[in-house]
């Protein structure tokens, strides 16, 4: 069975551009629009990258700022300075 | 900013592990008492990974933050009365259900970790739980203060807390956590944070709360969301527990096993409630508790289990009923209630036409066969003036206190029953889940405060149902029995005619004008 990673975001102007920066980085992620929120699942890992998020949205950007439009997650969570992670390891 | 900043790993460190001690006073063994007697076995607790390395100062810095734009939420939302804007005023009621049934549980979840942070020896769960007892507070006074606005102008609010320690259906869920406090920390921990968290919270919070969003509740989806924001912390600490017991000694497999299995069980037994709100209690469905179980636990769950599977744990048993009683489940609990409305902080309603034709499209294999003939009958009674109500007082399940309304896993025509034998007396369950929790705890299980019990041996207010209803405070007329005809579709209704006709609203009903006079004195 595929053991996907996911992670679950409010849809809003804060969390637009890490949705954006999710799907610019990781392939073939699944995205599921629910009423305010959006679900973006992806085979065993899905990241999110600091650089990333930052080119869009043209400020310094902490991963941990995650916490604040962040609705659910699945896998285990691997972060640091640079990037937040979700990942099962094969 | 300083010249030289740490990276998130060593400020984690320092300012936590960093931050512990051995005492020398007492004995850690005395400082410490229980974690030891549930036979759960720890060689090494800084072994103790931390995937979410927040530390106290970011911790306050971030979750004042939600405050300030949940605050902002609410005032717009009571400042512009955005309880006319909902998609129907029936979709409130699935807002009493949350009050009287689950803000509670969050205020026993912020005690029980408080005290697993005090007890637990190793200083990284120590933190983590502590952090996540300030959030479950967090949680029970937002709800209380999001919901607080209904209660201006719909009934069934006013005695939640009251309500939720007497009630018969709300002992459902706080028995759930009562269970779960009065364990050991390391039980606790398995049962709220992975079973709960984890594995079964997701389904509450993510598909209700899109629910919410989708019926014009704007404080509900905020609060929602807000809360469900700092749970993904407590599913990491919950699968982090996981780990570590089963890393620190084979000894614990077989313990955390027979907690994951009746932890899932009891979670499964208490969320059917949730399952009725879904597809019964939203005017504007998001997705059906079928298609919600599917994804929250069929594939999330799957995966995990996928994961854990490398220490030798398994899939909970009885995971596959649990999976087919997605397709009933709903179903069965709205029967019970629609049957029960004189006795329930709630009203009741049978679906509409289209209302029935979404739930044949989501359930093809149950709806039309076991349970629309059942509704339409119903329906065609209250047409006739015959509204059906059961008079009678159901028998309970020992475990989860349901009434004993659930069908033989294979036979939904036939309802589930079974029992034990416990020092001369006869218990009785819904399920073969509910049985085997009771034979490993009987002397627990056979303490339960089960409500019809209690009606009977004359201690909840009286011997007649108006006693009864009277001790829970319950405001006969106005908080139980169906929507129609109850004052909240009648406030509703003067708000429709208002909105057509352009005008301020007009109503006999005393609790539109007492809200206007607040807010002018305000």
């Amino acid at each position: 069975m595929t053991q996907y990673a996911s992670i679950t975001l409010q849809n809003t102007d804060d969390a637009r551009p890490i949705i954006e920066a999710i799907l610019a980085d990781n392939t073939d992620v699944q995205v599921l629009n629910m009423p305010g929120a959006v679900k973006l699942d992806r085979d065993h890992r899905i990241v999110v990258n600091r650089a990333s998020v930052e080119e869009r949205i043209g400020r310094s950007w902490d991963p941990q700022e995650l916490h604040l439009v962040l609705i659910s997650m699945a896998g285990n969570v691997d972060e640091d300075d640079d990037y937040f992670a979700l990942e099962w390891k094969k | 900013m300083s010249a030289k900043k740490l990276g998130l790993k060593q400020r984690y460190a320092l300012m936590t592990r960093g931050l512990d001690w051995e005492t020398s006073y007492q004995p850690m063994d005395k400082v410490f008492p229980y974690d030891t007697f549930e036979g759960i076995k720890i060689k090494d607790w800084s072994a103790w990974e931390d995937p979410f390395r927040l530390t106290m100062d970011n911790y306050w810095k971030f979750q004042a933050e939600k405050e300030r734009k949940l605050y902002a939420v609410l005032d717009s939302f009571a400042q512009n009365n955005g309880q006319t804007g909902l998609s129907d005023a029936r979709y409130v009621n699935a807002i009493k259900l949350f009050l009287t049934g689950v803000s509670p549980l969050e205020y026993q979840a912020h005690r029980g970790f408080a005290h697993a942070g005090r007890h637990l020896r190793g200083v990284g769960p120590r933190i983590a739980a502590q952090m996540q007892s300030l959030d479950e507070l967090r949680h029970a006074q937002t709800q209380i203060h999001t919901i607080s606005h209904y209660n201006k102008f719909f009934d069934g609010f006013h005695e939640f807390r009251h309500m939720h320690d007497r009630v018969w259906y709300l002992s459902v869920p706080k028995s759930f956590f009562d269970d779960a406090r009065s364990a050991g920390p390391f039980e606790y921990m398995v049962a709220i944070g992975f079973a709960f968290e984890y594995v079964l919270t997701n389904l509450l919070f993510v598909p209700f709360m899109s629910g919410a969003a989708y019926n014009g509740d704007l404080a509900t989806v905020t609060f929602g969301f807000s809360a469900q924001s700092d749970e993904s912390r407590h599913m990491t600490l919950g699968i982090e527990v996981i780990k570590f017991l089963l890393e620190q000694h084979p000894d614990n497999l077989p313990i955390v096993q027979k907690w994951v299995d009746k932890w899932f069980w009891r979670g499964h037994r208490v969320l059917g409630l949730v399952a009725m709100m879904m597809d019964y209690m939203l005017p504007k469905r998001v997705m059906s508790w079928k298609e919600a179980w599917e994804i929250y636990f069929t594939q999330a769950g799957g995966a995990l289990f996928q994961d854990l599977e490398r220490y030798g744990l398994r899939v909970p048993k009885y995971a596959d009923i649990a999976t087919e009683e997605a397709e009933h489940i709903s179903h069965q609990n709205w029967a019970i209630f629609y049957q029960y409305t004189h006795a329930a902080g709630f009203h009741t309603w049978m679906p509409k036409p289209d209302e029935m034709d979404w739930l044949s499209e989501k359930y093809p294999n149950t709806f039309d066969k076991y349970y629309r003939p059942r509704f339409e009958m119903w329906a065609e009674m209250e047409k006739k003036g015959e509204r059906f109500y059961n008079n009678g007082l159901p028998q309970l399940c020992t475990t989860c206190q349901i009434p004993m309304g659930y069908t033989e896993p294979g036979d939904p025509t036939t309802i589930c029953f079974r029992t034990s034998e416990y020092k001369g007396d006869t218990y009785h369950f819904c399920s073969d889940g509910c049985k085997d929790i009771f034979d490993d705890e009987p002397e627990k299980f056979s303490q339960s405060w089960l409500p019809v019990h209690q009606i009977f041996q004359g201690n909840c207010g009286g011997a007649t149902v108006p006693d009864v209803l009277d001790w829970y405070k319950l405001n006969v007329g106005a908080d139980n029995m169906d929507y129609a005809g109850s004052p909240d579709e009648k406030i509703w209704k003067a708000w429709e005619a208002a909105k057509k006709s352009q005008g301020p609203a007009r109503t006999e009903d005393a609790r539109t004008e007492d809200a206007g006079a607040k807010t002018a004195a305000e």
